[in-house]
Parts: C-alpha cells; sequence; structure tokens
C-alpha cells in the first residue's frame, strides 16, 4: 500500500469556531445565573433594590471602565500583529495584563469591605438582614466570584500568548492564537456588561 | 464506492507511534483508539450500574424488607441513575461510535481537535471515578435520587460532594465532544459531501453536540450552586433563607431534559444507518429525517418543565409545557414512519444488526407513546413518581439507546475490530435480552398506574405478583447481556477475519479495510452522491 | 482551505467604539440615580445590551469575519431569551 503521510493539518477558521463554541458554554453557564438573578429580583424587588444600595457605584464604575479599555487595547493588539508590529502588539497585551489586574485588586478591597460588615454567603448578619439580602449577597458573591475566575484564567491565556508573541510563535502569518485569546478577554468584559448595571445601578 | 481490500496494509492497532503497551492506548490521540477506550471504560461502568439495578430488583422482588432497609435502597437507586445517565448513556453512542466511525463517514482524517478528544476521555475518567468514590466515602453514598433535588441534597449527611463534583466534571467531558464533532463536520467533509449528502449518523451527532455545548453548562453552573449550598450554606435554593426549591427543578431540567435527546439522537441516527443497509434500499425521506433531527434538537429545549408538573408552578406554565411536549414527538414520530417506510418493498437481510433495529422500534415505540401519557397533564398527575414513569423512560433510554447501541455494535464490530462474531450466539442473546427486558419493565407500567410509587424498597401486598415477575425479568435481561456480551469479547480477539464491507453498507466507512489504517482513506475520497444509493 | 477575511480594524475605530461604551456607562449611572421604578432595570438592561452589541460587532470582529459566526450568537441569544421567558411563564403566573 502506497505510503500516506499525515500533511499538517492548520484550519484557521476552525479554531475560531471552536473558540466561539467554547465561548457560547460560558455564555450559557453565566445565563444560568442570571435566570436565578432575575427571578429573584422579580420577588424580592425592594431588597435588591435596597441591598444594591450597599454596593458601591464608584468603585464599579471605575471597574468597568478599566475593563471596556482593556478589552480595547485587547482588539488593538490584533490590529497591531496583523500589521506586523511586534512592540505594539506586546504593549497592547501588557496594558490589557495590568488593566486585569487592576480590576481584581479592587475586587479584593471591594469584597474585604464587605466581609469586615459581616456580609458575606452563610453569615449570621446577612441571615438576620432578609431573605431579600441573602438572596441578592448570594449572588453577587457567586456571580462576581465566578467571573474574577474568569479573569485570572484571561490573565493566563493572555500571559501564556504575550510570551508566544515574544517568541514569535504567534506572528504576522500565524496569530490565530492572539484573536481566540482576545475574543475570550471580550467574553469577560460582556459578562461585566451586565453584572455591572445588575447589581450597581439597579438601586 | 470500489471496496479497496489489500490484505498488506498496517491497521490502526498495529501502527506503532511514540508510546508502547497500555500508553500506545491512553496517550493516543487517533479517534478510533479514543473510541475504544471509551468503549472499554463505558462496558465497565456499565457492569457497575447493572449490578446495582439487580441488587434493587432483588429488594424488590418481595415486599417489606428483603435484603436491606430505605436508606441503602436510596443510595442504590441514585447512584445507579447517576451512573446510567451521566457515565454511560449520556456519552454512549457519541463517545463510542461517534468518535469511532464519524471521521470516517465523511472522509476525512480524525476530529478536528485530536488533542481535546483525548483530554475529553481523561476527564471522562476523572469524573466517572469521582462518582464511583461517592459509593464508597464519607457519610455514605448518595440518596437524593439522580436528580439532586434541592433541599434534600444539601441537607443530606450523605457523600454529595464527590457525585455533584463527578457529574460537573463528566459535564466537561461532553461540552468537549460536542464541540470537537461540529467543528469537525463544519470543516471536515470530503470534497464533494455538501451537508445534504452527509449520512444520517453524522447529523445526529451534529445536532446532539449542540445540545452538549449548550445545555450541559446549566447544568453545570446548577451543580456548583448546590456545592456552594452544602459549603458555604449560600440560600439559593433553601426555603429558609428566601431560596425556591422549584427554581433548583427548573434548572435542572433545563438541562436534563435536552440531555435525553443527546441520549436518543445518536441512537436514532444508527438506526438511520443500518435499516437501509438491511433493507438494501435507501432512506425514506432523507431530508425530513434531518429536519426532524434538527427540530428535536431545537424544540428539546423548551419541554422541561414536563418532569415539573406536580412541583407547584404556575398553570400558564403547565398548560405551555404540554403543548410543547406534544410537539417535540411529532418529529420522532415522523422518523419511526420514515424507518418502517424504508424496510417497506425493500430487501431484508434479516442478520443480527436488523434484528437490534428492528426491536428497537418495537421498545422506542412503547416507550415514546407512554411519553404522551406523561405529557398530558391530567394523566400525569396521577402516574407522577410511579413506576409508571420508571418504565417509560427504561423503555426510551434502555430500549431506545441500548438497543440502539447493541445495534450498532452488531454493525460496526467488524470494522472496529476486523473480526466478526458469531452469529447464532448473537441471536439467542437479542432474543433472551428482548424477552427479559421486556418481563423486566412490562409490568412496571401496570403496578405504576395502579398506583405503585418509584423510589421506595417496600411496596403494597398487592403488587407482589408483578413485581415478582419484573425481578425475574431483570435476571433474564442479565443473562442475555452475559451472552452477547460474551459473544463480542471473545470474537473480538479469536472471532474469524472480517472483510471490507460484509454487509454491503453503503457509506464511506465501507470502503477501508476492516479495521481501517491509522489514517483511515488512502486517498482523500471524492464524493459524488449521497449516502444510502443501492443497485 | 479558505482563510478569513484578513480586514485590519484601525486604532481609530477602536478608541471611536471604546469612547462610545464608557459614554453609555455614565449614561446609564446617571439614568439609574434618577427614580424611575421598575423602567429602572429595563433601561439599565437596554444600555446593557447596547454595550454588548458593539463589544460583541467591533471588538469581537463579527461585522468583518465571516457570517456564520453572527448567526450563530444571535441563535445563542435568542435562545437564552427564550429559556428566561418560558421559565417566567411559571413565576409571573403564580
Amino acid at each position: 500500500m502506497a505510503q500516506h503521510i499525515a500533511h499538517p493539518h492548520r484550519d484557521d477558521l476552525a479554531s475560531k469556531i471552536g473558540m466561539w463554541l467554547f465561548i457560547f458554554t460560558e455564555m450559557l453557564l453565566f445565563a444560568g445565573l442570571f435566570l436565578v438573578y432575575s427571578v429573584y429580583r422579580y420577588r424580592n424587588p425592594q431588597a435588591f433594590h435596597l441591598a444594591a444600595e450597599e454596593l458601591d457605584t464608584f468603585i464599579g464604575t471605575v471597574n468597568t471602565i478599566i475593563l471596556l479599555i482593556s478589552s480595547m487595547t485587547a482588539a488593538m493588539s490584533i490590529t497591531a500583529i496583523q500589521r506586523g508590529h511586534k512592540k505594539q502588539t506586546l504593549i497592547f497585551l501588557g496594558i490589557t495584563l495590568f488593566l486585569a489586574c487592576v480590576f481584581l485588586v479592587n475586587k479584593y478591597f471591594e469584597w474585604g469591605a464587605k466581609f469586615s460588615h459581616g456580609l458575606y454567603p452563610g453569615s449570621e448578619y446577612l441571615a438576620e438582614l432578609g431573605h431579600g439580602d441573602v438572596l441578592f449577597f448570594g449572588l453577587y458573591f457567586f456571580m462576581t466570584g465566578l467571573h474574577a475566575l474568569h479573569i485570572v484564567v484571561g490573565l493566563v491565556i493572555l500571559a501564556v500568548i504575550f510570551f508566544r508573541v515574544r517568541n514569535e510563535n504567534v506572528h504576522q502569518t500565524n496569530y490565530v492564537l492572539l484573536e481566540n485569546g482576545a475574543l475570550y478577554w471580550h467574553l469577560v468584559d460582556l459578562i461585566w456588561i451586565f453584572l455591572f448595571p445588575l447589581f450597581y445601578l439597579v438601586t | 464506492m470500489v471496496a479497496m481490500h489489500d490484505r498488506e496494509y498496517t491497521s490502526f492497532y498495529e501502527e506503532k507511534g511514540r508510546f508502547k503497551g497500555l500508553f500506545a492506548w491512553i496517550f493516543s490521540t487517533d479517534h478510533k483508539r479514543i473510541g475504544l477506550l471509551y468503549l472499554y471504560s463505558i462496558m465497565v461502568f456499565f457492569i457497575i450500574g447493572v449490578i446495582l439495578g439487580l441488587l434493587m430488583k432483588l429488594e424488590l422482588i418481595a415486599p417489606g424488607r428483603t435484603l436491606y432497609g430505605a436508606q441503602a435502597y436510596n443510595s442504590l437507586f441514585t447512584v445507579h441513575g447517576v451512573i446510567m445517565i451521566f457515565l454511560i448513556i449520556i456519552p454512549g453512542l457519541p463517545a463510542t461510535f461517534g468518535n469511532f466511525l464519524l471521521p470516517l463517514q465523511i472522509g476525512a482524517e480524525d476530529v478536528a481537535f485530536p488533542r481535546i478528544n483525548l483530554l475529553s476521555w481523561w476527564i471522562y475518567v476523572f469524573g466517572a471515578l469521582l462518582v464511583i468514590i461517592s459509593l464508597f466515602t464519607g457519610g455514605g453514598a448518595p440518596d437524593t435520587g439522580w436528580t439532586f433535588y434541592a433541599p434534600y441534597s444539601f441537607k443530606t449527611s450523605t457523600n454529595m460532594l464527590p457525585a455533584v463534583l463527578g457529574a460537573f466534571t463528566l459535564g466537561f467531558s461532553s461540552i468537549l465532544t460536542g464541540l470537537n464533532f461540529i467543528v469537525t463536520i463544519h470543516r471536515m467533509r470530503a470534497p464533494g459531501m455538501s451537508w445534504l449528502r452527509m449520512p444520517l449518523f453524522p447529523w445526529t451527532l451534529y445536532g446532539t453536540g449542540w445540545i452538549q455545548l449548550l445545555a450541559t453548562p446549566v447544568v453545570g453552573i446548577t451543580l456548583l450552586m448546590v456545592a456552594a449550598e452544602r459549603v458555604l450554606n449560600i440560600g439559593f435554593f433553601d426555603p429558609a433563607l428566601g431560596g425556591d426549591p422549584i427554581l433548583y427543578q427548573h434548572l435542572f431540567w433545563i438541562y436534563s431534559h435536552p440531555a435525553v435527546y443527546i441520549m436518543i439522537l445518536p441512537a436514532m441516527g444508527a438506526i438511520s444507518e443500518i435499516i437501509p443497509t438491511f433493507a438494501k434500499k435507501t432512506i425514506f425521506g432523507y431530508r425530513a429525517i434531518v429536519l426532524s433531527t434538527l427540530a428535536i434538537a431545537f424544540v428539546g429545549y423548551f419541554v422541561w418543565g414536563h418532569h415539573m408538573f406536580t412541583s407547584g408552578m404556575s398553570g400558564t406554565a403547565l398548560y405551555t409545557f404540554s403543548i410543547l411536549t406534544f410537539l417535540v414527538a411529532i418529529p420522532s414520530a415522523i422518523k419511526v414512519f420514515n424507518w418502517v417506510s424504508t424496510m417497506h418493498q425493500g430487501s431484508i437481510n434479516p442478520e443480527i444488526p436488523f434484528y437490534w433495529a428492528a426491536s428497537f422500534i418495537f421498545v422506542f415505540m412503547i416507550g415514546g407513546l407512554t411519553g404522551l401519557v406523561l405529557g398530558s397533564l391530567a394523566t400525569n398527575v396521577h402516574v407522577h413518581d410511579t413506576h409508571f414513569v420508571v418504565a417509560h423512560f427504561h423503555y426510551v433510554m434502555f430500549g431506545g439507546v441500548g438497543f440502539a447501541f447493541f445495534g450498532a455494535i452488531h454493525y460496526w464490530f467488524p470494522k472496529m475490530f476486523g473480526r466478526m462474531y458469531n452469529f447464532n450466539w448473537a441471536r439467542v442473546g437479542w432474543l433472551i435480552f428482548f424477552i427479559g427486558f421486556n418481563t423486566l419493565y412490562g409490568p412496571m407500567f401496570y403496578v405504576g398506574i395502579k398506583g405503585m410509587p418509584r423510589r421506595y424498597y417496600d411496596y403494597l401486598e398487592g403488587f407482589t405478583g408483578p413485581n415478582v415477575i419484573s425481578s425475574i425479568g431483570a435476571m433474564v435481561l442479565v443473562l442475555g447481556l452475559l451472552i452477547i456480551l460474551g459473544n463480542l469479547i471473545y470474537s473480538a480477539r479469536r472471532g474469524p477475519e472480517a472483510e471490507a464491507n460484509p454487509w454491503g453498507g453503503s457509506t464511506l466507512e465501507w470502503t477501508v479495510p476492516s479495521p481501517p489504517p491509522l489514517l483511515n482513506f488512502d486517498k482523500v475520497p471524492e464524493v459524488t452522491t449521497g449516502p444510502y444509493v443501492y443497485k | 482551505m479558505d482563510n478569513k477575511d484578513h480586514h485590519i480594524v484601525p486604532y481609530k475605530t477602536y478608541i471611536i467604539i471604546l469612547s462610545t461604551l464608557v459614554v453609555l456607562t455614565l449614561i446609564s449611572v446617571a439614568v439609574t440615580s434618577i427614580e424611575l421604578g421598575a423602567l429602572t432595570v429595563t433601561i439599565a438592561l437596554v444600555l446593557a445590551s447596547l454595550k454588548s452589541v458593539l463589544v460583541l460587532i467591533y471588538f469581537m470582529h463579527l461585522k468583518f469575519d465571516q457570517k456564520i459566526f453572527a448567526i450563530m450568537v444571535t441563535g445563542i441569544i435568542l435562545l437564552i431569551i427564550i429559556v428566561i421567558v418560558i421559565t417566567f411563564l411559571d413565576y409571573f403566573f403564580r
């Protein structure tokens, strides 16, 4: 029988479709939580309204803008690599990574403040505040916590890509990895775009 | 298409790669080996699940405490359900036959992401072991039922976390398999194979892939919330903290209903492959079957509430779900009609895969029709949580998916192992299994209507007769299983060598040697017609 | 194998989109601080949806890539909305 050599198989479109499909799973994951939020908000409108006032709108807004900027720089890194500008690509990626860290630091302080006031899942203080508050803060910690976890994952992914760009593994004619990493980052931004108003703004 | 059969070739078994022995298998990215890895692991876990089921039937052979009491029985039906559903039927056909056959049927070398494919299997094994471990550790095996209903699932002192996290892990395996298959089908069909020239089994893998992708995350997040309840006392589904247990049910069934279509669609796909081959006639209504597949996948997302008719939902929800449930039955019925029409005036080759396909139609119809009884609000109230439900879902899941699985293994066995099994033992096994199956589950419809509840280790004296019959049926079924599996396992190593196309099949997998070489096709196939073309 | 669109999006486009996003964010903060009752949630969600559409179309390149992606994304969003609506057929009418 004829020798059959496996030809190296590169299909950028397949990679991209795969990444989008993965993004769909994340959308559905958070959709489940948004469903829970909607139901409990519907059933506890006053309590949710009042509980939301506990959250610091200023930090929330700052964090939102931070994430939006980081989304822009992630998108810009693709333009840079398409133009073959390795240094600019790295700068944009670096800014994205930096902003992600700032977001997490803000989150850390936000949560810390809540914990020090006795507001955390399962706390007695929370239980005493009533059902609406328990549900609001349960959802708040769970959803922003899960989101923060995704930020950490995104950080790792983009950091890996950063080094691949530096090693020129990812370059002007082979950058689907960067595109996919950026897509993931935009997803993280998208989730926050909805989290922000639902927890901070509907007071 | 001329079969390329020349014994002077290297089958994928003989291919020497980087690794040796066991590692050549568990580190292989070859879709054929991964499919077999799934087959072997699923068979092992299936045997555990069968043993648990058998232990249940032994308890139910007489009223009162027969072998053990309520707690043990509750754990038995819980772990039996978790294993059968999450470890066996959901991965079932896609992970085994999907992996082995999909690239072959579309003329490709492998799937789109072979390394992710291997990762899927590793995740599967890890998740399965977590579930098995829950049987033995901590506060005792889970006793909530496979449905993990709140609030009991976070109040029970039994070992819920391994079971819940095991199911969560298995979800990832399912998602990645679905993702892989969707991309494979979009991007790797051979030249000339347009969407409407693709065989029906890949079509069902496509529909199934979307359900795996989109529905599984919902149960994933739900299980995480249950874990958060247990660990953090977070309050999502705890009425004492303001949560709504019915919301848990909504979230759970938003996945678990589409999950049954993950189970049955590939099964239907396998039947759509077998019948044309054994009727030597092209499938009746190819497009209708394609559309039905997509319709089932789509409408199947919107009927989950029929598992919750007695839970306390609003009237509006009740009749909306009931109507949608009746609607989703229609495409399934269309498929049955088309299969039977394919057989009509065909030239039937009555070999064992055909026996399984024909008996599939019989048991699936019983399961499907009894589903209508359950989908109808008034009758549902009467039979909900009785053995009627148990009978219904075993007829569709074990009857439907199980029979299709056995049909598929007997159909594709020569291709996968390069050997043929003994036909006489296969027929005997089939007959005994068929008799055992109906004896086991048939009486459950009767006692269910008469009021015997499910998930109880005891029952009223008057139900004894049918329960004895049912439990004897279980033993007959297991005997049939042993014969079938014994025949297949023996023949995989010692059966006579099989040719490339022993059944006269018309799809691409039959054009390569049995078993196939590593990269499947010598030359990329050029497809000029649709499938199921016979002279 | 066909290759995806090599369309290069200029930096300026991204900056314009970001500015729009920031403006929309500030508007939503301002609007929701006014007492509008039940309308508040609706407005907040509408603005959030607008922002996400911009992110999807421009940052995530849906506008510049093959149509299949936009079709899939639309489908997913519809699916999520339908599931939420059907769930509310229970809660709204209890």
